[in-house]
């Protein structure tokens, strides 16, 4: 098997249609009869439910139902609730957990802005929206908790009353000796960060279709998620059903970003309704819904304090951290636990100690969404990494060159367990090189030259590193089913979404390679249940390594069995036979390739005789691995300050990274540009804002800044490929990694810039207000 | 997001839509380019009973040069206007290429910029710099309206329910006069959360004529007189210029809101009519030489 298809550069496959305007997206999911869905949203942070009163809306004109938790009570059961500890991370950790059921319609209480209390079905979306504004809530206000610190402490308004607190996580952990490194330390660097809440906000809103089969007691629903799979377990547990009986199939996405890896109310009530009417049923969630009532993410507090020697060497590390749950513990240890896990990156430190609390307040729910606690800790991180530098006069480069694990010290044992409940490990990579490698691309070190001759003209340059090591490619597992057809073409079915990031190009080289056919003889299909019996999904940079590894186990089954139809047909001995480029052949004799059509066709029984062989050309693999893979980068920001007004200007951006194996460096590009605009998102543009009452402010994309193209510098990537050996392709995952490091590297960058005004910037996003205001406390 | 629902009237003539407007009064809402309106009326923030679709009215899209001004037909789009203007107008046409995007100015109207009259709209400001006239028709005939009457609080105008702005009239500065416009966006294409024009004319190096105007910083666009009259008759040094610039901040009655304070919006006005002037005045004294 050579490799002629993977590491090329192969132009994405699916673009012809998404540049045409030919995606089809659930939107475009067109069927006869189709009823709109639209939802009554809680008004009030928190507020107990008196009296629904629906009459109105009953008979406005095109309503034919609506309903509340009351008329759905014998459906209602509660929403999925994810983030136990694994086996390995429960035994090193004692973690406090407490998670509520969140039911799909509010049942007595409201406990954010947006929560649902009434659906309405009617003829179009219009007129289920005017019937929606005819219901009438007697709503009984109560008191919110807004500040995650406040709401941690006891006497604040509880969100889960059962509970007795606010607090759904909490942990303490701890490696080496902490107190002894702090003691010995010449320094000791204290500094309270502040990660705002902002979110993943894909192009595509969420929504769903769901159309209700009586006769043969089947469900089909299209739901723009990343977790078909998941979305079935949940449709075939509340609803009784048998999996079989539930296909869920994602259609092209437009954007996911863990933002549509979270299990949804509207996931269960569209299906719902669908049964209940024996009509189908479509909801496609508009921006104003999104913005209050898809998953929110990141919020969190560090109080980080680093013990260093006078040198720069860090000895130790203290961290509180705090994380706003929003209303719902939906995801237990994932956000927490990935916070810590992530905390100390590529710094060689041996002494840690972190205190956690995730804590429940009156907003939305907080999910994962591209980086999933990485971007906030390696903030916290990096930007006190910067201010130890600053403190110790040392440049920030080198301050990272005296602390980074050098490449000789992997595999580095951190002495504690990864999420996944797995040693943590880091199993290849060269911090270090990144480093330099970033460093050079950027042109470090000509940019300080330059940097005071622009001062002293008034233009204020800065320069900013951040960098990270990223557990990848999360398991246990993916599905991948890749079965032949009679004219000798290939469909590899996959529990693995594609969202966007070119799976249909990547996996059908990771097949046309692993299976010995051309690139076009491939067709991929992603997230349809009933492509592949099992699979999980796209986020935590999984796909790539755990689908594309299935991918290719089950190719090499398949190809096994069309080697052995393809010996008997040729009569040779299999060893002698080999597959490329969609032929069969007796290895040395050219002359004797026949196309797989012909071994498939020949292996069909016909009235004459049985085949050469079964005609089974299909396997269905579930790779698993062993634990995650380490990705890694090294960020540099240069940026310019307008110390008149506060605006920041990305002048260039450059990204060093090793994700290992490359499939497709075109997508691998695309990849990091885009995690890297979120994470300017995060760096300078995008919050949600709230007020004291719970009401959220930023409610429209003209109050929640994304940024767009035209604020991207130029972005240049260095790709340093250390394979990982913890999968037979060598590849670690890539998805999350540009979002991780750009709000620390521009922040330092920022910061870098201001040296003369001695600015601290503590809290992103640092806007031109708050910029300016930091400039003029300080001059 | 769907609008609630509404009656839709689209009249192909001035009178027709008057008709309309007078018939529906506060009712009526006038959808030209729909950048503005179609948001709110998505968000259900705008609930006319009746809109009326001027777009087919015949006669308001020209953009003619007459006595000195540019007369701009109500429906002319922005990305026309910025296309017409040909060297003849340079503020103007730096002001326009800061709306939105092109896709928003191709279909947003200069006479729906005026009437929608957001405080942060380079429009209305840069219509107020240059002493510009907003035509109006109604029943009873025809008003002419300085833009520094017409502008009355956010969102706000003179004009009445069953007026139509029909034209806006940009008097053409004198040739030789410099011009400087410096606002502050969170990205670009966005309102400005603060920003400054200027128009200065220079004679034997004293200013002659400066006319300053800030926006987003306020209830409307406005004229810095405090900065005019600091200038006016003087020679333009960067002391004076700086002296000028927070004179008019002082006075200034800025607001704040979600992405900037009003202490913010005061300190950056101040700065950008600098910038502005600064500019204007450089640009005035380049082309005395």
């Amino acid at each position: 098997m050579g490799a002629k298809y993977f590491g090329a550069a192969v132009r994405r496959r699916e673009d012809p249609r998404f540049l045409r305007g030919e995606g089809r997206y659930l939107d475009d999911v067109k069927v006869a009869g189709l009823l709109h869905a639209a939802f009554l949203r809680a008004p009030y942070a928190h507020a107990a439910i008196r009296a629904i009163r629906t009459e109105r809306a009953r008979s406005a004109p095109g309503v034919v139902a609506v309903f509340t938790f009351a008329d759905l009570e014998t459906w209602m059961k509660p929403l999925p609730l994810f983030g136990a500890p694994p086996p390995g991370l429960a035994a090193a950790i004692a973690f406090e957990i407490r998670q509520a059921p969140q039911f799909a319609l509010c049942r007595d209480r409201a406990r954010y802005v947006g929560e649902i209390v009434a659906m309405v079905v009617a003829d179009s979306r219009a007129r289920a929206e005017d019937a929606a504004e005819a219901i009438e809530v007697d709503w009984e206000p109560l008191p919110v908790a807004t500040d995650m610190r406040q709401a941690a402490e006891a006497g604040a308004p509880l969100v889960h009353e059962a509970w007795g607190t606010n607090v759904g996580v909490a942990f303490t952990h701890a490696i080496g000796n902490v107190e002894a490194a702090f003691a010995g330390a010449d320094v000791v660097m204290s500094e309270t960060f502040h990660i705002q809440r902002y979110v993943g906000m894909p192009l595509e809103s969420r929504g769903a279709v769901a159309v209700w089969d009586r006769r043969d007691g089947a469900l089909t629903t299209w739901n723009s998620t990343q977790v078909s799979h998941f979305v079935q377990q949940g449709l075939a547990s509340a609803l009784g059903l048998p999996h079989h009986k539930v296909r869920v199939i994602a259609p092209d996405l437009g954007g996911g970003f863990g933002t549509k890896a979270s299990g949804y109310p509207e996931d269960h009530l569209v299906p719902i309704a669908a049964i209940v009417l024996g009509r189908p049923v479509k909801w496609v969630e508009d921006r104003r819904e999104h913005m209050m009532s898809a998953a929110h993410a990141r919020h969190q507090i560090h109080a980080i304090s680093l013990a260093a020697r006078r040198d720069g060497t860090i000895l130790g590390l203290r961290d509180r951290i705090w994380l706003d749950l929003g209303a719902y513990n939906v995801w237990g240890i994932v956000l927490p636990y990935n916070t810590v896990a992530h905390l100390i990156g590529p710094h060689r430190i041996r002494n840690m100690r972190v205190d956690v609390q995730a804590v429940t307040t009156h907003k939305t729910p907080n999910a994962p969404y591209r980086g999933a606690g990485r971007p906030e800790t390696v903030f916290a991180m990096d930007r006190a990494v910067d201010r130890l530098a600053r403190e110790l006069k040392i440049d920030p480069a080198e301050i990272r060159r005296r602390n980074y694990i050098r490449a000789d010290e992997l595999p580095y044992d951190f002495g504690m367990p990864y999420r996944d409940g797995n040693p943590l490990v880091y199993d290849s990579g060269d911090f270090p090189a990144a480093l330099e490698a970033a460093l050079k691309a950027a042109d470090y070190d000509e940019f300080r030259r330059g940097q005071a001759a622009l001062r002293a003209r008034g233009v204020y340059r800065g320069i900013g590193i951040s960098g990270y090591v990223e557990g990848t490619a999360i398991g246990p597992f993916e599905g991948a089913t890749v079965k032949v057809d009679l004219g000798g073409r290939v469909l590899v079915a996959t529990g693995a979404v594609n969202s966007g990031q070119g799976h249909e190009t990547s996996f059908a080289q990771v097949c046309a390679d692993a299976l010995g056919v051309p690139l076009e003889h491939v067709t991929v299909v992603g997230g349809d249940t009933a492509g592949v019996p099992f699979g999980v999904g796209t986020f935590a940079s999984r796909s790539g390594v755990t689908a594309g590894n299935s991918i290719a186990d089950a190719c090499h089954q398949v190809r096994a069995k069309l080697v052995k139809a393809a010996a008997a047909l040729l009569e040779a001995a299999p060893g002698d036979v080999d597959i490329e480029d969609g032929q069969a052949f007796v290895r040395g004799v050219p002359a004797s390739a026949v196309p797989l059509a012909r071994v498939v066709q020949a292996s069909i029984p016909t009235f004459a005789k049985p085949g050469v062989a079964s005609p089974d050309f299909e396997a269905t693999a579930y790779h698993h691995v062993p634990t995650v893979t380490f990705a890694s980068a090294v960020h540099v920001a240069q940026v310019e300050v307008d110390v008149g007004t506060g605006h920041v200007t990305l002048l260039r951006y450059v990204v060093a990274h090793d994700c290992g194996k490359v499939i497709n460096p075109l997508i691998v590009d695309g990849q990091v540009h885009g995690g890297v605009a979120q994470g300017v998102g995060g760096a300078l543009y995008e919050e949600m804002v709230y007020d004291e009452q719970g009401q959220l402010l930023t409610g429209s994309l003209m109050d929640y800044l994304v940024p767009t193209a035209m604020e991207l510098p130029p972005l240049e990537t260095v790709h340093l490929e250390f394979p990982s050996p913890r999968n037979p392709l060598g590849m670690k995952g890539l998805g999350e990694g540009g979002a991780i490091s750009p709000p620390a590297a521009i922040a330092n960058a920022i910061e870098d810039a201001l040296q003369p005004f001695g600015v601290d910037i503590t809290a992103t996003p640092v806007s031109p207000a708050r910029l300016l205001a930091l400039i003029r406390e300080t001059a | 997001m769907k609008p609630a629902p509404f009656e839709y009237v689209d009249p192909r003539t001035v009178d027709e839509a008057l008709d309309h407007l007078h018939r529906h009064g506060e009712e009526a809402k006038v959808l030209a380019g729909g950048q503005s309106l179609a948001p709110m009326l998505n968000f259900r923030l705008a609930r006319p009973a009746v809109l009326v679709d001027i777009n087919r009215v015949a006669g308001l899209d020209g953009v003619t040069e007459t006595n000195g001004a540019l007369r701009v037909g109500t429906l002319v789009r922005q990305r026309h206007l910025e296309r017409a203007i040909d060297g003849r107008f340079p503020l103007l046409a730096a002001g326009l290429k800061l709306i939105g995007h092109t896709a928003i100015r191709v279909r947003g109207t200069v006479g729906g910029s005026i009437a929608h009259a957001d405080p942060a709209a380079e429009l209305p400001a840069l219509l107020a710099c240059c002493d510009g006239v907003i035509l109006t028709r109604g029943r009873r005939g025809e008003r002419s309206i300085a833009a520094a009457e017409f502008f009355v609080g956010p969102l706000m105008t003179a004009l009445a329910p069953d007026e139509l702005v029909v034209e806006t009239r940009w008097p053409l500065p004198a040739p030789g006069t410099g011009w400087g416009l410096h606002e502050v966006a969170r990205r670009h294409g966005d309102f400005a959360l603060v920003g400054a024009a200027a128009l200065v004319a220079l004679s034997d190096g004293q200013v002659r004529s400066a006319r300053v105007a800030v926006f987003g910083c306020g209830a409307t666009p406005t004229r810095a007189a405090a900065a005019e009259a600091t200038l006016e008759g003087r020679v333009p040094t960067v002391a004076l210029i700086d002296d000028a610039a927070r004179a008019a901040a002082s006075k200034l009655d800025p607001h704040a809101d979600l992405h900037a304070s009003a202490e913010y919006r005061r300190r950056v006005a101040r700065t950008l009519m600098t910038r502005a002037l600064s500019d204007a005045i450089s640009r005035a004294s380049g082309s005395a030489r």
